[in-house]
């Protein structure tokens, strides 16, 4: 499953990489939501892989018997996907305001910041 | 129990809710914002006193004991930098008056600045890495609106290049937590000092130790990450673009010293002159690059890059002084780099442009502005008895001590150029007539402009004239960051 996964997350990245480096502007942020997904995957991966042991103590006892998945990277996850979510809301009204103001979706065409 | 290192991050909040509630009395935003700042500079303040009479101040957030719950702790370099972030929004806030669209003064311009301060004093009071993470996350939110706000053709090209920069440079700060946390299993950054400092495998914390690297050197603008800042900063308004050069580019460099001195002191013989070598590329080719500039907006962007590179040199060479050295100089830095793009943004408010060429005879009709560039200009430029001759002395010294002495010529070569630029902004603006016939008489400049100039410019002349406490100050600072036993006896409550 590791394996599996860390194949995943190497294609995500390079799929990310390679639209963040097109000219469009919806390509770029499709590229930042793949490498976004892509880190997701990295914390839980390295947070350690255990299947079907969810982090519950039993009734009566003070600490879990036997192996439990540690909660923490997927908290961690959590949070990471909801600020996520706020940054890709962000860069898609940007996207909306650029092709308001430039009439284009070419990164290329619109060059008035580096004069 | 210690609330007083969570006000920084209080005050702000308190500010954003009642002015998003308040909105569309322009008054009411203007006491809302600035009264906000002001309270947590005071709070900064005697946060400072606190922790330079007492030592290191922790608070444990719902009191969950050290590794596992979140951890505020202010140490003395948290403080000194709370106190800069202080000033900085202050003096920003008051420029912002007379400068920023009435229209969003009114709305949301002041609840954004705050926001920013929030995020700015969350990322420099948190002991643990991933709430770092999400400090950074508000700080580089709020400062997207702000670099946006407006609208205009060329805020779009340089606020996609600020987003996307900073967004990947977010996602390789996650994944380096993420492979941290595979590795060590704790994210409070003193218990990973201990942890670390057990482990005799610390080599394979390396993979995680450059991700951060590489993130916290694209938020600082380190070569060779640098180019989105030129590429952005000068799309703005001139009081977002003072707000950020004064303290977003220096986020970076907090993290980078914290992570570096804190808990990444492993194979020392590898990122040291790795820093040491990336830190002198950042002062020559932030220098080198400005010197072809003729936008003043640029010309100083360029020189945010390369006096980033003397505090990444200070850290690369590892004293108590070096550090120390980089320390004061981020200080000196905040305020002198505010200061010149306060000024310039002054200059673009009488002439309306910041094209060098077609502006002139500054120095006949300003003659009090002339002093105010002067005194930032030398500033930075490192001219004695200024604040920035004190910093440059200070990373000089250490390094000779360090015998670094390629590193240390570059430093002073670098300082010299970087006069050269200052001294080409005076002789363009200030010194050769006005090119066209258009010099109508002089516009009236509000004292609300003047007055955050004449306050920072005062600070660069105090920090430089009494810099020998000063001095003691960030040599304590220092101290504390090269042994921190202190610090993580005290957060892990030992």
């Amino acid at each position: 499953m590791g394996l599996i996964l860390s194949i995943l997350i190497g294609l995500l990245y390079a799929a990310g990489v390679y639209l963040l480096l097109r000219r469009s502007i919806v390509k770029m942020i499709l590229g930042i939501i793949f490498l976004g997904n892509a880190t997701n995957l990295v914390i839980f991966v390295s947070g350690g892989l255990t299947k079907a042991s969810p982090a519950f103590v039993e009734a009566g006892k003070t600490a879990a018997s036997g192996e439990v998945s540690d909660p923490l990277p997927q908290a961690l996850i959590l949070t990471a996907i909801v600020i996520g979510f706020g940054v890709t809301a962000f860069a898609l009204a940007l996207m909306y305001r650029f092709y308001k103001t430039t009439g284009t979706e070419d990164l290329d065409e619109v060059t008035e910041g580096e004069e | 129990m210690n609330i007083l290192i969570l006000l920084p991050v209080l005050i702000p909040l308190g500010t954003i809710t009642l002015g998003l509630f308040l909105r569309g009395s322009k008054g009411v935003q203007q006491f809302l914002g600035i009264g906000g700042i002001a309270l947590q500079l005071l709070v900064a303040i005697s946060i400072f006193r606190e922790v330079s009479t007492a030592g290191v101040q922790v608070i444990q957030l719902g009191n969950w004991p050290a590794p596992f719950g979140i951890t505020f702790v202010a140490d003395l370099f948290s403080a000194i930098m709370l106190i800069m972030s202080g000033i900085i929004g202050l003096v920003v806030a008051i420029f912002s008056i007379s400068t920023i669209n009435r229209f969003r003064q009114r709305f949301t311009y002041f609840p954004l600045v705050n926001a920013l301060l929030m995020g700015v004093n969350g990322a420099f009071l948190t002991g643990d890495v991933f709430n770092l993470y999400v400090w950074f996350e508000v700080m580089i939110l709020a400062s997207f609106v702000l670099i946006t706000m407006g609208g205009t053709r060329k805020q779009m090209d340089g606020a996609i290049k600020y987003v996307s920069m900073n967004l990947i440079a977010s996602m390789m700060f996650l994944a380096g937590i993420g492979l941290l946390y595979g590795k060590a299993g704790t994210l409070n950054m003193a218990d990973l000092a201990v942890k670390i400092g057990e482990s005799d495998e610390s080599l394979l914390l390396n993979s995680s130790a450059m991700l951060f690297f590489v993130a916290f050197s694209i938020k600082a603008a380190v070569f060779p990450f640098f180019f989105w800042l030129p590429a952005s900063y000068h799309t703005p308004p001139i009081a977002i673009t003072a707000l950020f050069s004064g303290l977003l580019t220096k986020v970076g460099i907090y993290a980078m010293i914290r992570f570096f001195t804190l808990f990444f002191v492993q194979n020392q013989s590898f990122w040291h002159p790795l820093l040491l070598i990336i830190g002198g590329l950042t002062m020559v080719v932030g220098v080198l690059t400005a010197a072809s500039q003729y936008d003043i907006r640029k010309i100083l962007s360029f020189h945010i890059i390369s006096q980033i590179g003397y505090m990444v040199m200070g850290l690369g060479l590892f004293t108590v002084l070096g550090i120390a050295g980089a320390i004061f100089y981020m200080m000196h830095n905040i305020i002198a780099k505010t200061n010149t793009f306060l000024i310039a943004g002054i200059i673009g408010k009488i002439k309306g442009t910041y094209q060098l060429k077609s502006i002139g005879g500054l120095y006949k009709t300003y003659p009090f502005l002339a002093l105010l560039f002067l005194i930032a200009a030398f500033g930075l430029a490192g001219v004695p008895p200024l604040s920035g001759f004190a910093g440059k002395l200070l990373l000089v010294i250490a390094g000779f001590q360090d015998q670094n002495y390629f590193i240390t010529a570059v430093a002073i070569l670098v300082g010299l150029f970087t006069l050269f630029s200052m001294v080409k902004i005076w002789n363009e603006g200030f010194w050769k007539k006005q090119p066209d016939k258009t010099d109508g008489p002089g516009k009236n400049i509000p004292f609300s402009m003047f007055l955050p100039v004449i306050v920072l410019a005062s600070g660069t002349v105090v920090l430089g004239v009494f810099a020998e406490p000063v001095i003691n100050i960030v040599m304590q600072a220092a101290e504390q960051l090269i042994n921190p036993e202190n610090y993580i006896n005290t957060v892990l409550g030992r």
